[in-house]
C-alpha cells in the first residue's frame, strides 16, 4: 500500500501531506509560545516592579547568540537550496555548520545559565527571572530537537538520497521550516526577555 | 493487494508480519481505532465506576461503603467511610478519566481515526507511524494518570480544574496529574495534525468538500480545535510545574497564607492566569466533545429517515462558525472572578452567539426527521434520544452564560446537570449510536437488536434520573464540591431526598451497560453475519469496502465519487439510495 502525496504535490491543494503536516504543528507552536508570551504580558502589567532585562541578563552574550542562529538559519537553506542543485557533498556541508551552530547556541546558552546559578539566581529568585528560565528553557529543547532531527538526516537519514532523491529533499525542506520557526522564536525571546 | 488475497483475508491474515506488528504495534488505521476504541471504553467504565463511589457518601454521607470498602485501603477509607481528601480525589479524577481519557479518544482517537480514511476513499492515514505514535503515547498519559492512585497522598484532587494556588500545594498526585496531561496533549497534537492531513490531501477523486459526509466536517473541525486549543493548556501546565518543582510562582500570589503561615515563595503571581489558560482550552474542548457526536448522529439519522439531510450545507458553515466562535467564549466560565463587568459583557455576548450554530445544526438534524419513513433500530432510537438531550443541555446553559443568573448558579449542581446533559446522554449517547450502527462494518457481523433496545430504555431512563434532579439541587444552591452532598446546609434540607434518587440512579444506570457489554462481547462471535452495506447506506465506508474493510489498503481499488453524501430516495431510481461511488 502506498500513501499518495508524500512525492509529488495533489494538484488541488498544491501540497504534498508532509508540508501541510509540520505548518499545522507550527500552528499549535504559535499557540504554545503565544499563550507564555500572553502570560508573560499578563504577569508583568500585574506586578508592582519588574526589572529591565538588559539590568540583569547580558545582551552581549544574547546578541551573540541571535546572530548564531539566524547564520544557522541561512546555512539550512542553503543545505535545503545545495539538495534542490543536486550537490549532496554541499548539502553535507551546510547541514553539518548548522548543526554545529545549533550547538554552539546550547553552549552559550549554557554558559549564560551557569553564570545566572553562581550568581544566586534561579527559577524561585522572582517572576522575572521565573519567566526567562521556563521560556529559555522550552526554547532550548525545542533547539534540541531540531539538532536531533538534523543529524539524522545528516547521519543515518542521509541514505536515503540514494534511493529517493526527492523524498529526502522535502524531509530536508521539512526540517529545515521548524528550524526556521524555532529560530523566530529566538527573535522573539531576545528583545521580549533582553532588551524591554 | 490483489483480488485473491481480499478474498482470503479471513483464513489467511498473516502476510508477513508478526503478531506485535499487526495487533500492537499495528501502523494501520483500523487496527489503531480499534485500539483506541477498547482503551477508551475501559477509561470510560472505570471513570464511571470511580462516581458510583462518590455517588455513595452523596447518597449516604458518613456511613461505610457496603460490599467493597474492603478494597480500599485504610488511608483513604478508615472503616469504609470515605475520608474528605479520597473524596476530591475520585472527583478530579472522574472528570479528567471522562474527559481526556474516555470520550475524547473514543470520539476522535476511535472513530476518527477508523472512519475517516473509509468514508473519503484513502488507503489509510497521512502518517501511518504517527498514528501508532500518538495511540501509544495516549496509552502511556493513561497509565500515568492512574499511577497517580498509588503514590503518598493519593491522585490528584484539586478537581479536574487543577485551579491554583490550591493545586499548587496540593500533594503529589498533582504532579502526575500533570505529566499526564503532558503526555495526553502531544497525543491529541500528533493526531489532529493526522486527521487534518488526512482529510486535506487524501479524499478521493471527485470528493469536494462540499461532498464529505457530515461526520468527516466534525472530525476536521474536531481536529482544528484541538490543534489550536490544546497547546495554551500545554503552556500552563509547564508552568504549573515549574511552580511545583523549580518553586516559582507563576500562579502564587504574595503573601498567601497556608495553615495560618505565609507560604515562602516569591509571590507576585496571578492564580487568574491559570484560569484563562486553563479555559481557553476547555472550552473548545466542549466543541471538541459535541462536533465528532453530532457527526455521527446526522450519518445515522441520514441514513434511517431514508432521506437527505435537511440544510447540510448550513450544518456545515454552523460547524466552521462553532469552531471559530468557540476561541472567544472561554472566560464565561469566569464571571464571578472579578474580571469587571466589561468584560463580562463581552463574554456574554460572544456566548449568546455561539449558541446560534448550535440551534440551527439541533434544528437541522430535527427537521431531518419530517416525512421520513423512520427504521426505529437500536443506533437510531440513541441519535433520536441524542436530540432532546443534548436540546436540554443546551438550553439549561443560557442562565450560566449570562454574568447575572450564573452568579447564583455558579459552581452549583445546575451546571453540573447542564454539562452532563451535553456529554452523558448527549455525546455518549451518540457514541453508543456510533458503536452500534458501525459494529457491522468492522466485525462484520451485526449487534444483537433485543439487547440492545434493552441497553437503551434503561439507559435512557436512568440517565435523567440522575442528571434532571441536579438541577433542582443546584437551584436549592448546593455547591457541587460538597463532600456531603448538602446535608450541612440548613437551606438544602427539603431537597436531600433528591441524592439517594441520583445515586440509586446512578447504580442502576451501571447495571443497565451489562446488556451492551455481553452485546459487544458475543456479537462478536455469534452475532448475525452481515452484507457489505448492512444499512443500506449511500456513503464509501459503506458502499465501497466489504465488512471488515480490506486489511492495509481498505479498498480493493479506490473509488471515485460522483454524488453527495446523503442520495436517499431519489425519485426515479430503483433502490432507495445511490452510493457516492455511483457513476
Amino acid at each position: 500500500m502506498q500513501i499518495p502525496y508524500t512525492v509529488e504535490q495533489r494538484q488541488d491543494t498544491g501540497l504534498i501531506n508532509s508540508k501541510l503536516g509540520i505548518w499545522l504543528f507550527l500552528a499549535s507552536e504559535v499557540m504554545l509560545f503565544g499563550a507564555l508570551f500572553s502570560s508573560y504580558i499578563l504577569l508583568r502589567v500585574g506586578a508592582i516592579e519588574w526589572p529591565r532585562g538588559a539590568e540583569i541578563l547580558s545582551v552581549p552574550i544574547a546578541f551573540t547568540n541571535t546572530m548564531v542562529l539566524i547564520t544557522s538559519s541561512i546555512t539550512m537553506v542553503m543545505a535545503w537550496a545545495s539538495l534542490m542543485m543536486k550537490n549532496f557533498g554541499k548539502f553535507k556541508l551546510y547541514l553539518g555548520l548548522t548543526i554545529l551552530l545549533g550547538i554552539t547556541f546550547l553552549c552559550i546558552k549554557g554558559f549564560e545559565y551557569n553564570t545566572k546559578f553562581q550568581h544566586g539566581l534561579f527559577p524561585s529568585t522572582n517572576t522575572f527571572m521565573a519567566i526567562y528560565f521556563t521560556l529559555t528553557g522550552l526554547h532550548v529543547l525545542h533547539v534540541i530537537g531540531g539538532l536531533i532531527v538534523n543529524i539524522y538526516l545528516w547521519g543515518p537519514g542521509a541514505k536515503m538520497w540514494k534511493t529517493e532523491p526527492e523524498h529526502f529533499t522535502n524531509r530536508v525542506e521539512v526540517s529545515g521550516l521548524y528550524w526556521h520557526f524555532v529560530d523566530l522564536v529566538w527573535i522573539f525571546l531576545f528583545p521580549v526577555l533582553y532588551l524591554l | 493487494m490483489d483480488a485473491t488475497t481480499v478474498n482470503l483475508h479471513k483464513t489467511h491474515d498473516h502476510h508477513e508480519e508478526s503478531f506485535i506488528r499487526k495487533y500492537v504495534f499495528s501502523v494501520d488505521h483500523k487496527v489503531i481505532g480499534i485500539q483506541y476504541g477498547i482503551t477508551a471504553l475501559i477509561f470510560l467504565f472505570f471513570g464511571f465506576t470511580l462516581m458510583m463511589i462518590m455517588r455513595w457518601q452523596l447518597a449516604y454521607p458518613g456511613e461505610p461503603i457496603p460490599f467493597i470498602s474492603s478494597w480500599f485501603s485504610e488511608t483513604s477509607m478508615p472503616g469504609g467511610i470515605m475520608l474528605p481528601e479520597f473524596y476530591n480525589s475520585l472527583g478530579a479524577m472522574h472528570g479528567t478519566i471522562m474527559v481526556f481519557l474516555g470520550v475524547v479518544p473514543l470520539a476522535v482517537g476511535a472513530f476518527g481515526n477508523y472512519l475517516v480514511p473509509i468514508q473519503i476513499g484513502a488507503p489509510d492515514m497521512a502518517f501511518p507511524k504517527l498514528n501508532m505514535a500518538s495511540y501509544w503515547v495516549y496509552f502511556i498519559g493513561g497509565i500515568v494518570m492512574l499511577v497517580g492512585f498509588f503514590v503518598p497522598g493519593g491522585a490528584a484532587n484539586s478537581g479536574w480544574t487543577a485551579y491554583p494556588p490550591l493545586s499548587n500545594i496540593a500533594t503529589t498526585g498533582q504532579t502526575v496529574w500533570l505529566f499526564g496531561m503532558v503526555f495526553l496533549i502531544t497525543s491529541s497534537l500528533l493526531g489532529s495534525v493526522n486527521i487534518i492531513v488526512t482529510i486535506i490531501q487524501l479524499r478521493a477523486e471527485g470528493l469536494s468538500f462540499m461532498r464529505l459526509p457530515f461526520f468527516v466536517w466534525g472530525q476536521l473541525v474536531t481536529s482544528f480545535l484541538l490543534l489550536l486549543a490544546f497547546p495554551p493548556l500545554e503552556a500552563a501546565g509547564v508552568l504549573q510545574l515549574m511552580d511545583r518543582l523549580a518553586g516559582t510562582s507563576f500562579f502564587m500570589p504574595s503573601g498567601l497564607v497556608v495553615s495560618g503561615q505565609v507560604l515562602e515563595v516569591s509571590g507576585g503571581g496571578s492564580p487568574l492566569l491559570w484560569q484563562h489558560l486553563f479555559w481557553f482550552l476547555a472550552h473548545p474542548e466542549v466543541y471538541v466533545l459535541i462536533l465528532p457526536a453530532m457527526g455521527i448522529i446526522a450519518e445515522i439519522i441520514a441514513n434511517n429517515t431514508r432521506k437527505p439531510l435537511w440544510g447540510y450545507k448550513s450544518i456545515v458553515y454552523s460547524a466552521i462558525f462553532l469552531g471559530f466562535m468557540s476561541f472567544i467564549v472561554w472566560a464565561h466560565h469566569m464571571y464571578i472572578t472579578g474580571m469587571g463587568t466589561t468584560i463580562n459583557s463581552f463574554f456574554q455576548t460572544t456566548t449568546m452567539i455561539i449558541s446560534i450554530p448550535s440551534i440551527i445544526i439541533l434544528t437541522s438534524l430535527m427537521i431531518s426527521l419530517w416525512g421520513g419513513s423512520i427504521r426505529f433500530n437500536t443506533p437510531m432510537l440513541f441519535a433520536l434520544a441524542f436530540l432532546p438531550m443534548f436540546g436540554i443541555g443546551g438550553l439549561t446553559g443560557l442562565p450560566l452564560g449570562l454574568s447575572a443568573s450564573d452568579i447564583p448558579l455558579h459552581d452549583t449542581y445546575y451546571v453540573i446537570g447542564h454539562f452532563h446533559y451535553i456529554v452523558a446522554p448527549g455525546t455518549i449517547f451518540a457514541l453508543f449510536a456510533g458503536i452500534y450502527y458501525w459494529y457491522p462494518k468492522v466485525t462484520g457481523r451485526a449487534m444483537n437488536e433485543f439487547l440492545g433496545k434493552i441497553h437503551f430504555w434503561f439507559s435512557l431512563i436512568f440517565i435523567n434520573g440522575i442528571f434532571f434532579p441536579m438541577f433542582i439541587v443546584g437551584l436549592a444552591g448546593v455547591s457541587r464540591r460538597l463532600y456531603d452532598g448538602g446535608a450541612s446546609y440548613a437551606h438544602a434540607q427539603d431537597i436531600l431526598y433528591l441524592n439517594e434518587l441520583m445515586s440509586v440512579s446512578a447504580w442502576l444506570l451501571g447495571l443497565a451497560q451489562i446488556p451492551f457489554i455481553i452485546n459487544f462481547f458475543m456479537s462478536m462471535f455469534n452475532g448475525k453475519k452481515t452484507e457489505a452495506n448492512h444499512w443500506q447506506a449511500t456513503t464509501l465506508e459503506w458502499a465501497a469496502t466489504p465488512s471488515p474493510p480490506v486489511p492495509h489498503a481498505n479498498f480493493i481499488e479506490i473509488p471515485k465519487v460522483y454524488r453527495g453524501p446523503y442520495e436517499y430516495s431519489v425519485p426515479g431510481h430503483s433502490t432507495d439510495f445511490t452510493p457516492q461511488n455511483q457513476a
